[in-house]
């Protein structure tokens, strides 16, 4: 029943499982269809029973193009016409997807809430037909079914999947700041109950196959096959086809039936559904954890729910009405927009513009088995990536070593991996104290303490004994690669790996590169990143980067605001409520008080009082008295193990009292504060893009979002500037800029954009 | 033989008796030439011994619950060996060693080898180990043997293979059992009473033993379905093949040929000497059956599968040498062998297509040399998928790493004498089965080379390619 949890959703679309609405952008050009052999769909009639296969040739996955829907109406025309068929099996020839989504160039191409609507309202017309089919039609389902896909699925009269790691069902549209818009908001609560429904409209979850039996969102379910007579995934996909033909049969002869025997609980919720006032309950409910969830900043959840309730209240023409409307709505929003937009950069940085590396990585060695360097170990072994992993200690390698096992036993226990698969993977960990075995790695990632000194000394003790073509990658989040490379024999192999805590969790991986770093070399960090799962941006070298850059300065400004006496819930409240996940006083104690001491005090260096705001002693003091943030127990707030609920932190609020200042009115209100946060987080965003450490404003988008958890609903720095103007922007600033001096001083970039609003960094 | 001849001549004139000698031994003599000219060669290797299978027996093998259901294990072992014993009028003490191969282990007679060696009256003087490899537990058995001769170690040594699912360990939970660990070393009433009282209902719930792949979790028939499934083979043809192996055996046992069964009494009941569960059954009535692993559309019934079997099987096997010395007619040559292993997931069932290009191979025989088939019969579904790999070169070539398939065996040889599905599959006695039916056919039918097959849980698999004593 969760709603949509803002970072949550956003990392489940990116996921590799999801891989709705392809990038496919090329319009089909349009032939008279007579004129034209078919394409995308044909069938086969196999006895009484038409067997329909889809098959886009242009894409990798099936998309409900409009190429896609005209020719499945003109097939299906035939097919109902034809009277020797007596039931169909729809079924994809594509071993990876049956539906993976519409076409979401469709969507975009439309310039109206209106246009929208009628795309909608022609999605609901096809799938009508389809539910009200005389006869009866088999959806046979392998691979990604999603958004439009599970949509036209669940139209159909019954439904077969194979067990396939690749099959999964959902409706990812929410996570795109939509809905389903060709019935699943009115079809989906009554196949499978109300609270399931929204489950799967509100969080846009994907949905295996064994749990989708469970739900009765499919009827029957076929193993995947081995090796035969024909390649896996080919037998595979023709022995569903079999057995569905078979289910086609049954369905016609009457000898498969429909109406499904509920079980007791099903009885039990139907009958308490039954009850208007039970049903309210249930949409308050959910409205409420969805409000308290987006704060209300995420349109979509709310219009599903209305839709939802639309169609049970009101019945299903005001339901399907409701839910074409709201769609043409949502596709027209900002949310919407930079949701995609997401989505579409996500894409783009899972792939490798580097090219491929000479040389597959095979064997890794990471040094230090701290929580980065066990994290790094743990997305690393269970991709079949033999790692090294090394320590100074054996306390150190033992809780590093023991880190890796609970990471992938957690995924056991959750059994999204057999206890077998767990140990065959934790057979590609080797833990050691000593350099044995370095002279085979080809590549090394150390993630030892942030101290320069010792990244040199461990640079130069492994580059006595690796082979000439490993890379040595640093894990940093702030110091400069070149001032770490400067003591190596071979700098064009040396480059930054900036992975996010916990490594498991979090996405994004930050490549840095010198001005000597070898192509090879990037695309080789870039490789084993991706072979990680990992998201990646590529910036140049520089303190803090791209990520610890931006966030430096906003992190000041939150430490001066709370001199100023705000409260850190106060705090936390205010950044949450423009968008971030996580709220800026959780952040810091996440991240680590002496981490961000020592950031803010290496950048203040670096950048001079650009960087300034908040001061520095504050952290300093606080990391004195032991307030480390989480892992300390204490940080701005205390933690105590078990319990969810926290207080503030009395004595870091004596801290903050011996360095108050006072407030300036003019710039203190609510609004004020959270601008003051953002602006200074987006104006270094976009000096990064100026002084060429970003590539392009799209990882700079993605990497806000996925490694800092820049409010997703805003798309990133870039895509925010473009919505909100960069000229209201910039008016902002400079009211800052007065109170506050040239921490606020907008970059030329900016300025730039403000004087042409036809400037935009996302086309 | 020339020099035979000249003497006989020489001594002129013959005795009748004489006459009839000489005359009994040209023929002897003819037959003897007529084998050495079909059989292409012999495989005997310079400087490997040749090892030979002097004797066979099995108890009957029984459905599970039936007649054997009070025994223990090493009871139906015991019998084996004791009948093995009887057949070849072995002394007790002239056995160098013991091997035996068990799956599911009685805990109270892990190595059961040397319970029923001792039980069966064997000399204590005797050493007897135990073997486990799944279905091919006797196999391995035979070979561990064949292994200790070759290298010099023993001359006469007992393998077979024993199995009861007629009782299986059924053990408490883990949570029980640490409960009920701790509660041996709990000094205090005290400490006790609140060991005992930490239990729940959740801890009384049993583990089942299962016929479950631990690393997969998948039970053994539903990847036989599955396995059937990729190689195309319908449910007709599973059903046909089923039958086939009931007719043959019914044939074969009303015929007499199941000559390596050996009378057992069973304490309590009546003597026990056929296998019972041999049941020719008709088409449409296999038609009737529901799948019985994947539902509703898979192919794999309890009619088409091989079901859970008690017997015990036993095979004295030596040194050629060692065999003529005690004056044994041997019955085959055990000759090359190969064990393989593959995806234990997608590729569980399939060892006799891997081991038998593999065992010929190493033989320098082809399979058109091969005149007798015996392949153990898991599953209808798994013999089917594995003759249809064996005949297909796109398997061969994409997952063998072969140019050519080896070809399927012709029917006319295989099993022919009914098989696993029918006479039942007591999983470490079924291997000993084989090997010795192998060599009754070959004396039967007057073949020179036989091939053993077998798969086993884990995606192992064995073949072993046995050579006709001269008669």
């Amino acid at each position: 029943m969760a709603g949509v949890r803002a970072l949550g959703s956003l990392s489940r679309l990116t996921t590799r499982r999801y891989t709705l609405f392809p990038g496919v952008t090329r319009r089909t050009f349009r032939v008279a269809a007579c004129m034209m052999a078919r394409t995308h769909v044909n069938y086969e009639i196999k006895g009484d029973v038409a067997v329909v296969r889809m098959n886009d040739p242009n894409a990798r996955v099936n998309t409900l193009s409009v190429q896609m829907q005209r020719e499945m109406t003109e097939v299906m025309d035939e097919i109902w016409g034809n009277n020797a068929v007596q039931s169909v099996v729809l079924i994809s020839s594509k071993p990876g997807s049956f539906i993976a989504g519409a076409d979401i160039s469709m969507i975009q191409a439309c310039k109206t809430a209106e246009e929208v609507t009628s795309l909608s309202q022609e999605g609901q017309k096809m799938f009508e037909k389809i539910e009200k089919s005389p006869k009866p039609i088999v959806a046979a389902i392998n691979g990604s079914c999603l958004g439009g896909g599970l949509e036209f699925a669940i139209a159909c009269q019954y439904r077969i999947a194979t067990k396939s790691k690749k099959t999964v069902l959902g409706c990812p549209e929410v996570m795109l700041g939509l809905l389903p818009g060709a019935g699943g908001t009115q079809r989906l609560p009554k196949m499978v109950g109300i609270p399931s429904g929204f489950d799967m409209v509100l969080t846009g979850r994907s949905i295996r196959p064994d749990k989708a039996k469970k739900m009765g969102l499919v009827h029957q379910l076929v193993d995947t096959l081995g090796p035969g007579l024909k390649s896996p995934e080919e037998r595979t996909i023709e022995y569903l086809e079999e057995v569905a033909v078979e289910a086609a049969r049954g369905l016609a002869k009457k000898q498969i039936l429909l109406t499904k025997e509920k079980g007791l609980m099903q009885k039990i919720q139907d009958y308490v559904m039954s009850y208007p006032f039970v049903r309210q309950q249930i949409y308050n409910t959910v409205q409420k954890k969805v409000m308290k969830q987006t704060k209300g900043l995420y349109p979509a959840p709310l219009k599903i729910i209305e839709c939802v309730k639309a169609g049970l209240e009101q019945g299903p023409t005001a339901g399907y009405l409701a839910e074409a409307q709201n769609f043409g709505k949502l596709a027209m929003t900002s949310e919407s927009t930079a949701l995609i937009g997401l989505y579409h950069g996500q894409v783009t940085c899972k792939k490798n513009r580097f090219g491929t590396p000479e040389k597959e990585v095979k064997t890794l060695a990471i040094l230090g088995a701290g929580l980065m360097g066990a994290g790094i170990a743990q997305v690393s072994v269970d991709k079949g990536i033999h790692t090294i992993l090394k320590d100074t200690t054996v306390e150190g390698l033992s809780r590093g070593e023991q880190q890796v096992y609970k990471g992938l036993n957690d995924k056991t226990k959750k059994r999204s991996m057999t206890s077998f698969e767990r140990d065959s993977f934790l057979s590609n960990l080797t833990g050691q104290l000593d350099y044995n075995g370095f002279n085979k790695a080809d590549m090394i990632i150390e993630a030892v303490f942030e101290d320069l000194n010792i990244k040199h000394k461990v640079l130069k003790e492994v580059e006595a004994v690796i082979p000439p073509q490993c890379i040595f990658a640093t894990n940093t989040s702030a110091l400069p690669i070149k001032d770490i490379a400067a003591v190596s024999k071979r700098p064009e192999k040396v480059i930054g790996m900036h992975y996010f805590s916990p490594v498991d969790k979090m996405q994004l991986l930050e490549i840095i590169t010198t001005d000597k770093t070898s192509k090879d070399t990037t695309a080789s960090a870039v490789a084993v990143g991706l072979k990680q799962g990992k998201v990646i941006i590529v910036v140049g070298d520089g303190p803090g980067f791209y990520t610890t850059r931006c966030l430096a300065p906003m992190l000041a400004e939150a430490v001066r605001v709370l001199q100023e006496g705000v409260d850190p819930k106060k705090l936390d409240s205010l950044t949450t409520g423009f968008g971030f996940p996580v709220g800026a006083a959780t952040l810091a104690d996440e991240v680590g008080i002496d981490v961000a001491a020592h950031v803010a005090e290496d950048l203040g260096k670096a950048f001079g009082s650009r960087f300034g705001g908040g001061n520095v002693e504050v952290l300093k003091s606080m990391v004195d008295k032991g307030f480390k943030g989480r892992k300390s127990g204490k940080g701005c707030y205390i933690y105590q193990p078990g319990l969810k609920r926290r207080d503030v932190n009395p004595e870091a609020l004596e801290i903050l009292e011996s360095y108050k200042l006072t407030p300036n009115a003019a710039v203190s209100s609510d609004s004020d504060i959270q601008y003051r946060l953002v602006s200074r987080f987006v104006n270094e965003a976009v000096l990064c893009l100026q002084e060429g450490i970003l590539a392009n404003p799209v990882e700079g988008d993605i990497g806000a979002v996925f490694g800092l958890g820049f409010p997703p609903c805003l798309g990133g720095p870039f895509r925010f500037v473009d919505s909100f103007g960069a000229d209201k922007l910039v008016e902002k600033m400079r009211k800052f800029e007065e109170v506050f001096g040239n921490q606020f001083t907008p970059c030329q970039l900016l300025l730039d954009h403000a004087k042409d609003p036809s400037k935009k960094f996302h086309k | 033989m020339a020099s035979m001849l000249l003497t006989s001549l020489r001594c002129s004139p013959l005795t009748s008796v004489q006459a009839a000698q000489f005359a009994a031994r040209s023929i002897s003599t003819s037959v003897h030439l007529q084998a050495q000219a079909k059989s292409k060669k012999t495989l005997a290797k310079p400087g490997v011994k040749n090892i030979v299978l002097v004797d066979g027996v099995r108890t009957p093998f029984l459905l599970s619950g039936t007649t054997y259901a009070d025994l223990m294990p090493h009871d139906l072992a015991r019998a084996a060996l004791q009948g093995l014993l009887n057949r070849t009028g072995l002394p007790k003490d002239a056995v160098d060693y013991i091997v035996y191969g068990t799956v599911i282990q009685e805990v109270k007679t892990s190595n059961v080898a040397r319970e029923a060696a001792l039980g069966a009256g064997f000399s204590d003087k005797t050493p007897a180990h135990t073997v486990t490899m799944a279905c091919i537990s006797s196999n391995q058995a035979m070979t561990t043997a064949a292994g200790l001769i070759a290298a010099g170690q023993c001359d006469a040594v007992v393998a077979g293979g024993v199995e009861f699912m007629s009782d299986v360990p059924i053990r408490h939970s883990r949570k029980m059992r640490k409960t009920m660990l701790s509660l041996n070393k709990a000094k205090t009433l005290g400490a006790r009473l609140s060991l005992l009282g930490s239990i729940r209902l959740a801890h009384l719930a049993p583990e089942l033993p299962a016929v479950a792949e631990f690393s997969t979790a998948e039970t053994m028939g539903h990847s036989a379905d599955r396995l059937a499934a990729a190689f195309g083979v319908t449910r007709l043809e599973q059903d046909e093949f089923a039958l086939r192996s009931h007719t043959l055996a019914k044939k074969a046992q009303d015929s007499g040929l199941l000559s390596d069964v050996i009378g057992f009494k069973v304490p309590g009941k009546d003597i026990v000497s056929k296998d019972n569960g041999i049941r020719p059954s008709n088409m449409e009535q296999m038609a009737k059956l529901k799948p019985a692993f994947i539902k509703p559309h898979g192919t794999v019934t309890a009619a088409n599968s091989s079901f859970l079997t008690d017997g015990a099987s036993a095979v004295l096997i030596m040194s050629e040498e060692k065999a003529l010395a005690m004056g044994y007619k041997p019955k085959a040559y055990l000759r090359d062998f190969v064990y393989v292993s593959q995806d234990p997931k997608d590729q569980l069932l399939l060892g006799p297509t891997y081991a038998t290009p593999k065992v010929l191979e190493k033989s320098g025989l082809t399979l058109n040399d091969i005149d007798v088939f015996e392949f153990h019969e898991a599953f209808a579904g798994q013999i089917m998928a594995n003759l249809k790999a064996m005949e297909s070169d796109w398997f061969a070539q994409t997952y063998m790493g072969r140019k050519t398939k080896v070809g399927a065996p012709p029917m006319e040889k295989f099993n022919t004498w009914g098989g696993s599905l029918s006479l039942g599959h007591p999983f470490a006695a079924t291997g000993c089965r084989l090997v010795t039916t192998v060599a009754h056919r070959l004396q039967k039918e007057g073949g020179q080379y036989g091939l053993v097959a077998a798969c086993a849980a884990g995606g192992q698999g064995h073949a072993m390619v046995i050579e006709a004593y001269p008669q």
